[in-house]
Order: structure tokens, then sequence, then C-alpha cells
């Protein structure tokens, strides 16, 4: 949500020329209606909230193996098989060669929220890139980045990633996010050029054409700052997918991993025979829910994040305003994936 | 009008040919070269050189010492004329491999698809009619974790439950032993049997999104001033919400639905892993592990192939739907 602040402020800066107002004033009006108004907003939503906690709790996980808070997984630390709670120093259970699952669970969060983070900005900023322009500059520039785009998007996701991921083997995180994303971006440049549309109509993006400013400031001015919260709630999306996609290959087994993955933990786990017998159902169970309750967390603050920045909403939840009770203020969440 | 499908066919033509010019390039690209394990293994057996290349050129239609660009159109040329080359490790043409699995992968993609729009798209219609209530809640409830749920978790949970434990159903294989591919009673109830849990594992994780979408769409149509006058009309309910309501919720989905085609598709790649399913993605990942460049790019193109024609598809009945869009004026350039 960094850019929207940033971008919303230099607007206002510029608009609010009055000269009555002091720095302070200002400074209060920007911080009331930037930072404190959201925050409020998305506080009071439930999903935010929960969205919020749970991803806190993740990045929380992180910080704890960056940190070395807990010990790093490695083969025989632990009696083998261990169910989960069975023994409180190894709170997950451990697996076939003695590895505590906990360990291995917390360890690889770092990389998966490098990753995920990566991907989803790779994806949303090109998306927003190419989507904008296309949609703002119309004419041959659409043509040829719209049939671009078409093109990509008629290439199946996972099988190029697959056979991207074997010839150039990438293994940083970062690297690895942008490659699993390589082609998400299409679908979302193609709905935000639609919208765009609609939006290079409005009156003042016409006064801005007409005074000569130039074409990359009215994008970024005038048009993106409307496609915020379109864009927020797909950069969610984005993230999802990455985690979904990178978790699956992994366990297939086909990405290279230098580190340890969800992934990789339900990989060995499917491959020692973790679907016959109970005794290793923790092994597969652990990572799965790992993985679920990251995606759970996107997905409630993708919910809750669409509401923020819906304008009807906001005002009603602050307070301002009782009159807008309406029944079409839902939420709309529209999900490429 | 004609001008739009024209249009629309030749890029279809077009599109194809750039993803198989990009396989020619990603073989190139694949570590090692594409075929210096395969030589190599062959001259340490003692094979003579002249040989070997004869054979890798046989295999891919690819002359090693040729110009890149006659290696190129060579290749395409093959491509034409549907030669996909040999299959390292299977020892059997490419082309027959893929025309015996590629319909399992369809038939698997298809009809969870459909599934997945046609009950998602009640659901959430449902949701939005009775907006507020204790089912909508409870199935928003649902439908959000279902989409924190990843396919191959359910799909393993599945196979691990239904077929491991109770034996319910087969765990692997597209059909049982000894059926007859042939358009017989045992052999669909075998497919069904056999298919039943990629199915319900593609499907279920889905319908949460499109539910919501569905469910979203249709309030914000419900609010809309055409609605209230057609209520107050006097039209019945039924008939606000097929004609007035579901037409127009749906409308947008139908976007989302080529794309949803095409992650679908590359999807199998896992699905077919974890049923041990032979179709397209099941042949993708083993040409992968057995370093037999010529299955894989072959999967690779006719999986795209696949969606290319099913995007073609869609959006043609999409322009019949939807009028605006065959209409397609450009837009004044800035």
């Amino acid at each position: 949500m960094k850019p929207t602040e940033s971008e919303s402020v230099d607007w206002r800066s510029q608009s609010s020329s009055a000269p009555e107002l002091t720095t302070r004033e200002r400074l209060h009006e920007v911080y009331d209606e930037q930072i404190r108004t959201p925050l409020f907003v998305a506080w009071a939503d439930w999903r935010t909230r929960f969205g919020f906690l749970i991803l806190a709790g993740y990045l929380l996980m992180g910080l704890v193996a960056v940190l070395g808070l807990w010990r790093a997984p490695s083969t025989n630390q632990a009696p083998r098989y261990l169910m989960a709670f069975e023994n409180m120093q190894y709170p997950l259970g451990t697996t076939a060669s003695g590895v505590d699952l906990a360990a291995l669970i917390i360890h690889s969060t770092p990389d998966i929220l490098l990753m995920i983070t990566a991907g989803a900005v790779w994806a949303t900023a090109v998306a927003v890139g190419i989507g904008t322009v296309a949609g703002y500059k119309g004419g041959r520039v659409d043509d040829v980045l719209m049939s671009f785009s078409d093109f990509v998007m008629a290439i199946p996701g996972l099988p190029l990633v697959i056979i991207l991921a074997v010839t150039f083997s990438p293994e940083n995180p970062i690297l690895l996010g942008i490659v699993i994303n390589i082609s998400y971006w299409a679908g979302l440049g193609r709905s935000l050029r639609s919208q765009v549309l609609t939006i290079r109509e409005n009156d003042y993006v016409e006064a801005s054409r007409t005074m000569g400013v130039s074409t990359p400031k009215i994008i970024q001015k005038d048009v993106i700052p409307n496609l915020m919260p379109y864009i927020t709630v797909n950069f969610v999306f984005a993230a999802r997918y990455v985690m979904f996609a990178s978790v699956g290959l992994y366990f297939l087994g086909v990405l290279p991993y230098s580190t340890q993955n969800w992934g990789v933990t339900l990989n060995f786990a499917y491959n020692s025979g973790a679907l016959f017998s109970w005794s290793a159902a923790h092994w597969l169970l652990a990572p799965m829910i790992a993985i679920m309750g990251l995606s759970l967390g996107l997905i409630l603050l993708g919910q809750g994040l669409d509401r923020v920045f819906n304008p009807r909403v906001r005002t009603r939840m602050t307070g301002k305003s009782e009159s807008t009770v309406d029944a079409d203020d839902e939420d709309s969440v529209t999900e490429v994936l | 009008m004609v001008n739009y499908y024209v249009r629309r066919t030749a890029r279809v033509f077009v599109t194809i040919f750039m993803v198989a010019s990009l396989t020619f390039g990603l073989i190139r690209l694949l570590p090692g070269g594409p075929y210096t394990l395969l030589r190599t293994r062959l001259l340490r057996q003692g094979v003579p050189a002249a040989e070997v290349d004869a054979r890798i050129a046989n295999l891919q239609n690819i002359r090693p010492d040729a110009p890149i660009w006659e290696q190129y159109i060579d290749y395409m040329f093959a491509l034409a004329q549907g030669n996909l080359g040999m299959s390292i490790s299977l020892n059997e043409p490419v082309v027959s491999i893929l025309a015996k699995s590629a319909p399992w992968t369809v038939f698997v993609v298809l009809v969870s698809t459909i599934l997945v729009f046609v009950i998602g798209i009640s659901l959430g219609a449902l949701q939005a009619y009775w907006e507020g209530s204790r089912f909508d809640k409870v199935f928003s409830g649902i439908s959000i974790s279902l989409m924190s749920v990843p396919f191959y978790v359910i799909a393993v949970l599945a196979l691990y439950i239904f077929a491991y434990q109770f034996g319910w159903f087969p765990t692997a294989g597209t059909v049982g032993r000894g059926v007859e591919p042939a358009l017989s009673v045992p052999f669909v109830l075998s497919a069904l049997e056999h298919g039943m849990l990629p199915i319900f594992s593609y499907t279920l994780g889905a319908i949460g999104g499109q539910a919501l979408a569905m469910r979203g769409n249709s309030i914000q149509i419900l609010g809309n001033d055409y609605v209230q006058v057609a209520r107050l009309r006097g039209l019945s309910d039924r008939r606000i919400a097929t004609r007035y309501v579901a037409r127009n919720a749906i409308l947008p989905m139908y976007t989302g639905f080529l794309l949803l085609l095409g992650f679908r598709l590359g999807g199998t790649v896992i699905l077919e892993q974890i049923f041990s399913y032979t179709g397209l993605g099941y042949y993708l990942i083993s040409a992968l592990n057995t370093n037999d460049y010529p299955l894989m790019m072959g999967t690779f193109l006719v999986i795209t192939v696949a969606l290319v024609l099913g995007v073609y598809v869609a959006d043609l009945t999409y322009s019949k739907i939807d009028p605006r869009i065959s209409a397609g004026g450009s837009d004044e350039a800035y």
C-alpha cells in the first residue's frame, strides 16, 4: 500500500495550493486522510483484521528463522516419527529421518515470503505499466501491447514455468518468484486496460491533456490513483498464486531447491509413503496447514482491502456520513484468477 | 462483422506459429543443448559419430550441424506436417503419445471447469439473493476457506481418504486394466471411475472463487435502476433473476473464463502427477525427468494449442452473447 500513500500525497500537495493552510495542518489532514481513516476502516472489518494478524504471524515466523531463534532443521536431531504434540520440544513432530518439522516449517518461511512478494510486485508492476499505457494511449500502441499480452495469455502458465525452471534453474527466491509469475501480468494488464478506457474519458484527464501535461505524468497522477484499489486486491491474489504454484512445483520436485520449502517437505512426506500410514500423517499435514494459513491470510486481506478503498464504505465507517447506506456498496472483488 | 471473425481466426494461426517458434528457441536454451546428453551416451556405447548424428536428426528432425535458420525451417516444416519427432524415453513417435494422452486432459479440464462454473454461478446467485442471510454467511465462509486450499492439497487428501483408506476409487490410471478403449459401457464406466477423483479435487477448490465473484457481480446488478424498474413493473421474480440479473452478472465472468481455462490446463501438470493420470501434464513431467526433450516440447505445444483453441471458441461465442465485442470500434489514440 506504500505506493498509494506517496501517490496521493503528491497529488494532494499539488492541487491544494491554498496558502492559508499551514504545513502542520496539511500534514494532519494528509495523515487523517491517508493513514488514520484507511487503518480505521481496515481494522473495523474482521476480514482485514484477521488477514493482518495471520500475515503478521507469518512475518514473525520469518523473523524467528532469520534471527535463528529456532533450531535449524538437520537430520537425526530428534527421535524419528514423533507425532505432533507428543514431545513439546518438537511441537509439530518429526520426520522419518528425525528432522524437527517445526524447524522445517519455520525456516521455509523467509524464502517463501520473499518469493511471493517478488512475484506479486513483478506481476502487478508489469500489468500496471502495460495496462495503463495501452488503455490511455489507444490506437497502435494499444494494438501492439494487447496483441503481445494475448500471446502471453495463450501460453499455459505452469508448463512454461516448468520449462523455464529447467532451463535456468533459478534458486534465488526473488528470481524464482518472478519466473513463476512470468506471464501472470497478462490477464491483469488486460483488465486494467479496460478500466483505463473509461477513466481516460474523465474531465480532469482531458484537462491535464489540454494543458499539455506529459503522458507519463497523466498516467501517474490521474490514472493510477483511480486503479489503486483494484491493483492492491490483485497484488494479494498474485502473491497467493505464486505460493500455490511454487509449493505445487516444489511438491512435484520440478524446481531446484537449495533451502527448505513447504513444498519440498510435502514432497518428501509424499514420497516416503506418508499417504499409507497414520504415523506420518502429521508430516503431510504440517506443510499443508502452513500453506492454507498463509493463503487464507492473503485472501482475507484482499477481500477486506477492497472495502478500504471503497469510498462509500469508508465515509460511513468513520461516522462522517449516515446517509450513504446503499445496497450496492458491497464488495465486488474481481479476481483475475 | 466478417472482418472480426477473419481477424480472430488469423490470430489463432499467428499465435500457434509464435509458440512453435518459442519451443524451438527453448529447446536450444535447455541445459547443455538439446541432445548433448544423448549424444555422449550413444558415443560411449561405441556408436559411430555419423550414425549418432543421423539418429538425433531423426529424433527431432534436426540436423545438428546445419546452420540455425535451416534447423528452424526444418523444424517448422516437420511441425506443419504433424511430425513432432520421436520420444527418447518411450521410443515412440511423440504424436502418437500425445494422441493417446490429450483426450484425458481435455476430459478432466473440460468437465471440471464446466462444473466449477455451473455450481459457482448458482451458489453465488443464491447468495446474492439472500444477501445477509445465514445461508449467505455460511457459504461466504466456505467459499473463502475453499479459496485458500490449493487443489493439490485436496487431491492428496482425496487420494489418501477415498482411494487408499476406503478403496472406493482406483489410485492411478485413466481406465482399468484390460478395458478396451472403445465406446462401450464398461469403458465409459471405468473412465468415469478413474476420472472422478481428479475432477472432484480440481472442481472443489475452484468453486469458492467463482461463487464469490458471481455474488459480488449479482449484488452490484441488483442495485441497478433497471432492476428496480422491473420490480415496479411487477415482473415475476424468476424473470428478473434470469433475464435481468443473471445474464448481466455472468457476462464479466465469461472473460474470466478464458483466463481460468489457461490456468486450469496448466494446472493439470500437478494434478495428473498426483493421480498418475496419464494425460498431457503427466507426460510433460515424465519427459522432464528423463530428459526427453522432443516429448517435453510436444506436450507443451499441444497444451498451448488446446488453450489457444479453447480461448478462440470462447471468444467467438462471447461476441454472440455480447454484441459490443464484435463491433469493436477502436478508440481514439492520444
